[in-house]
C-alpha cells in the first residue's frame, strides 16, 4: 500500500513505483520505479526497447499501467487521468519525432501552446483571441526563434523543429518538461546550443531528458538513469553509471 | 466587442469579394426575372432560377462538409444524410399545408397516410403544421444526430478511414429504414406535391425567386460564419487536430469537444440547406440518403479546393453546372455533330456518361490539381507576387543555410 505521507512521495515532484506494463505478453516496463524532486534534471539512458518511451507514455496519460503507482506533485494520482487533463495539470512532453502544427506559422504554433483557457468557446469568443503579442514574443526570444515568427512552421529546418517544440513546452508553462531525444538529428553546434537551452528551463521547471547522445549527456553534467528491459539499471553521476559494468555490458557497449 | 473582432479577422479579401457576388445575386436576379421581359438578352428564364437555387444548396452543403474535411480532417462520407434530414423536416411542414387539397382531400392526413389506411397523425408529425416548429427541428434533427454520433464516434477516438466508413454506413442506414412504408415518411416516393409554404404558392415565379434569394442569403452567412469561425483560434486548432491530432491531445485540448462542435454545427448547416433545397425541387424522398449522394459532395470540396472555404462553393457549383451540362445530351449532340451514329452516340454520350466524367474529374483533381481550382489559383498568384518581390525583402532569404 502507498504511504501518502512518506517524505520521499509527498517532496517529489513525480514519483513512479513499480510500474509494469505489458504490450500482447510483452513487458515493456518491469516494476519500474524512479522519482523526481523538484528543480530536478534527469537523463535517462538507455538501449532501444529499454521503456524510455512507454515511461513517457504512462506519465503523458497515453498508456495505462497494468499494475504500480504514478503520482505527480506527491499528490495527483496520473493514472486515473487522460492526456489533456494531465496537460492542464503542468506536465509537458516533447516527442522524439519533432511534431509541430506545420501549417500554422511559428508565432501560432506558441499561441496555441499558451498556458489559459482551452476550451471551443474560449477558443471562438474568448481570451484566447486576445491573447498579447509579447508573450508570444517572450518565448520566441528564448528559445532564438525571433526572426522566424512569422514563417510556416514546416519551412523551420530540424533543429529550428525541435526547438520550436521546447518552446511550445516553455509556453505551457508545465511543473515538468518531459523532453524525447531533443537532440537527435541536430548538428554539434545545434546540440550545444539545445543543452545551454535545456539548462536554462531547469532554472524554473523540473526536466526530464530523454537522450542516446552521450556528449550531450555529459554537456547537460546531471543526474543519470539507465534503463534496461524496463526497469532501473543504475542511476547516480555520469562517471559512476558509465563505469557500471552492468551499463558498459547492455549499452555502452566495451 | 467580440463579434466585431471576429468580423474584422474574418473578413478576408476573398471572403469579402464572395460576399458581394452574393449580396449582388440577391439584388439581381429577382429584377432579372421577374421584370426584364422575357425577350431581352438580360433575362433570366425560370428554369435557370430553379437550377441556380438548387445549386445554392449544395454549396452550402459543400461548405459544411469543408468546415470538418478541410479544417478538422474529418471525412464525413454520409453528410448528405443531415441535408436530406433537414429536407424531410421541411417536407412534413410542406405536406401539413396541403390540407385538403391531396387526392384523397383528407384534411389531415398527408396522401400516403390514408392510402395506407393510417387513422390518425403518427405522434412524431404532431407539430409540423407550425413553421416556427418545423424551423426549430430543422436545425435541432441534424445536429442531434450529430451530435449522437459524433458523442460516440470521437469519443471512442475513430478516426481516418474508419470514421469515413461509419458515417457512410449512417447514411446508408437511414436510406433504407426512410424506404419503409411503416416509417411514416411516404417510403419509397418521399414527400411530394406541395401547394403552399408560409401561404405563397410554392410553383409561382415570386415564390422561387424568395426562394433563391432565401438561399443565397443563407449562403452568404454560412460563408461568413465559418470564415469568422476557421480565423478564430478556434479555427487554428481545429487544423492543428487535423495535421498533428496527439500533440493537440498533449497541449491541454480536449480533441473530442472541438471535432464534436464543429460536426454539429456542420450538420446544421447541412440541415438548413436541405430544407431550402426541398421546396425548389419540390421532392424529397429516400434517394437523397443514397452514399453516392455524400461522395459527390465530397468530390465538390475536392474539385474546389479544400480547407478554403470559398473552393467549396466554386466546387460545387462547377461541379453541377458540369453534370447539368453532361446528363441534358450536350455531349451526345457533339457526337452526333461529329458524325457518330444517334444510336451509339446516345448511349456513350448520354445520361450516363456523367458517372464517368465524375470519375475522371475526380482523378485528373486528384493527379493535377491536389489543391483544386481554388487552392492551385492561390498558389499561382502567390508565386507571381514572390518574383514581383525583390529578393531582398524575402524573410526566409535572409537566413543562413542550414
Amino acid at each position: 500500500m502507498l504511504d501518502m505521507a512518506s517524505p520521499q512521495l509527498t517532496r517529489s515532484v513525480l514519483y513512479l513505483d513499480g510500474i509494469t506494463v505489458t504490450f500482447d505478453g510483452f513487458r515493456a516496463l518491469n516494476e519500474l520505479s524512479l522519482v523526481i524532486e523538484p528543480g530536478e534534471m534527469r537523463a535517462i539512458i538507455g538501449p532501444n526497447g529499454a521503456g524510455k518511451t512507454t515511461m513517457m507514455d504512462v506519465i503523458t496519460g497515453k498508456s495505462r499501467p497494468d499494475s504500480g503507482t504514478a503520482m505527480f506533485d506527491g499528490r495527483i494520482d496520473l493514472t486515473e487521468l487522460d492526456e489533456a487533463e494531465i496537460a492542464e495539470l503542468g506536465i509537458g512532453r516533447k516527442f522524439q519525432k519533432p511534431t509541430v502544427f506545420e501549417s500554422h506559422t511559428v508565432a501560432d504554433n506558441i499561441l496555441l501552446a499558451l498556458k489559459g483557457p482551452r476550451d471551443p468557446i474560449a477558443a471562438i469568443f474568448g481570451s484566447r483571441n486576445q491573447i498579447a503579442g509579447e508573450r508570444i514574443d517572450a518565448v520566441l526570444e528564448t528559445v532564438k526563434l525571433t526572426e522566424h515568427r512569422n514563417r510556416s512552421a514546416g519551412a523551420l529546418s530540424h533543429g529550428q523543429k525541435q526547438w520550436l517544440e521546447i518552446g511550445m513546452l516553455l509556453a505551457q508553462d508545465p511543473k515538468l518538461l518531459l523532453v524525447d531525444e531533443p537532440v537527435a538529428g541536430m548538428t554539434d553546434a545545434e546540440t550545444a546550443i539545445t543543452a545551454d537551452l535545456l539548462r536554462e528551463i531547469n532554472k524554473t521547471h523540473s526536466v526530464v531528458v530523454v537522450e542516446h547522445d552521450m556528449t550531450f549527456v555529459r554537456a547537460l553534467g546531471v543526474k543519470v538513469t539507465c534503463l534496461h528491459e524496463g526497469s532501473v539499471l543504475a542511476e547516480g553521476h555520469l562517471d559512476d553509471v558509465s563505469a557500471d559494468p552492468r551499463v558498459i555490458e547492455v549499452y555502452l557497449g566495451r | 466587442m467580440i463579434v466585431k473582432k471576429l468580423l474584422e479577422d474574418g473578413l478576408d479579401r476573398r471572403t469579402t469579394i464572395a460576399l458581394s457576388a452574393i449580396a449582388l445575386a440577391i439584388l439581381l436576379v429577382p429584377i432579372l426575372n421577374l421584370v426584364v421581359p422575357p425577350g431581352s438578352l438580360l433575362h433570366v428564364p425560370d428554369d435557370k432560377v430553379a437550377l441556380f437555387g438548387k445549386y445554392v444548396c449544395y454549396a452550402v452543403l459543400a461548405l459544411s462538409l469543408d468546415l470538418v474535411w478541410g479544417y478538422c480532417g474529418i471525412l464525413s462520407l454520409g453528410h448528405g444524410a443531415f441535408f436530406a434530414l433537414g429536407g424531410y423536416a421541411m417536407g412534413m411542414y410542406l405536406m401539413r399545408q396541403i390540407g385538403t387539397r391531396g387526392v384523397y382531400a383528407h384534411p389531415v392526413l398527408p396522401d400516403f397516410m390514408v392510402f395506407l389506411n393510417w387513422k390518425e397523425l403518427p405522434w412524431y408529425w404532431w407539430g409540423f403544421s407550425s413553421f416556427p416548429f418545423a424551423l426549430f427541428m430543422i436545425v435541432l434533427i441534424p445536429g442531434l444526430l450529430a451530435f449522437l454520433f459524433g458523442w460516440l464516434a470521437f469519443r471512442s477516438r475513430v478516426t481516418g478511414v474508419y470514421l469515413s466508413i461509419i458515417t457512410q454506413a449512417l447514411t446508408y442506414a437511414l436510406l433504407l429504414a426512410f424506404f419503409r412504408n411503416d416509417m411514416g415518411f411516404g417510403g419509397n416516393n418521399g414527400l411530394t406535391d406541395f401547394k403552399d409554404i408560409l401561404g405563397l404558392p410554392v410553383q409561382s415565379k415570386t415564390t422561387r425567386v424568395i426562394l433563391l434569394c432565401a438561399s443565397l442569403a443563407l449562403l452568404g452567412l454560412s460563408l461568413l460564419a465559418a470564415r469568422m469561425l476557421v480565423a478564430s483560434t478556434f479555427g487554428k486548432v481545429l487544423v492543428s487536430i487535423r495535421d498533428a491530432e496527439s500533440r493537440t491531445r498533449f497541449l491541454g485540448y480536449r480533441v473530442e469537444s472541438y471535432k464534436l462542435a464543429v460536426f454539429v454545427l456542420s450538420a446544421v448547416m447541412a440541415g438548413l440547406a436541405g430544407a431550402l433545397y426541398v421546396p425548389q425541387v419540390g421532392i424529397i424522398n429516400p434517394s437523397e440518403f443514397s452514399p453516392a449522394n455524400s461522395i459527390e459532395a465530397v468530390i465538390w470540396v475536392a474539385v474546389g479546393g479544400r480547407g478554403t472555404l470559398i473552393g467549396a462553393v466554386v466546387g460545387a457549383f462547377v461541379v453541377n453546372w458540369l453534370k447539368t451540362q453532361l446528363t441534358s445530351g450536350v455531349l451526345a449532340s457533339i457526337a452526333i455533330y461529329l458524325a457518330v451514329p444517334p444510336a451509339i452516340a446516345n448511349k456513350a454520350f448520354g445520361a450516363e456518361a456523367w458517372l464517368f466524367a465524375l470519375g475522371a474529374l475526380f482523378i485528373i483533381v486528384t493527379l493535377l490539381l491536389p489543391k483544386g481550382i481554388v487552392g492551385t489559383i492561390s498558389d499561382l498568384l502567390e508565386r507571381r507576387k514572390a518574383t514581383e518581390r525583390p529578393p531582398e525583402t524575402a524573410p526566409a532569404a535572409s537566413q543562413p543555410a542550414e
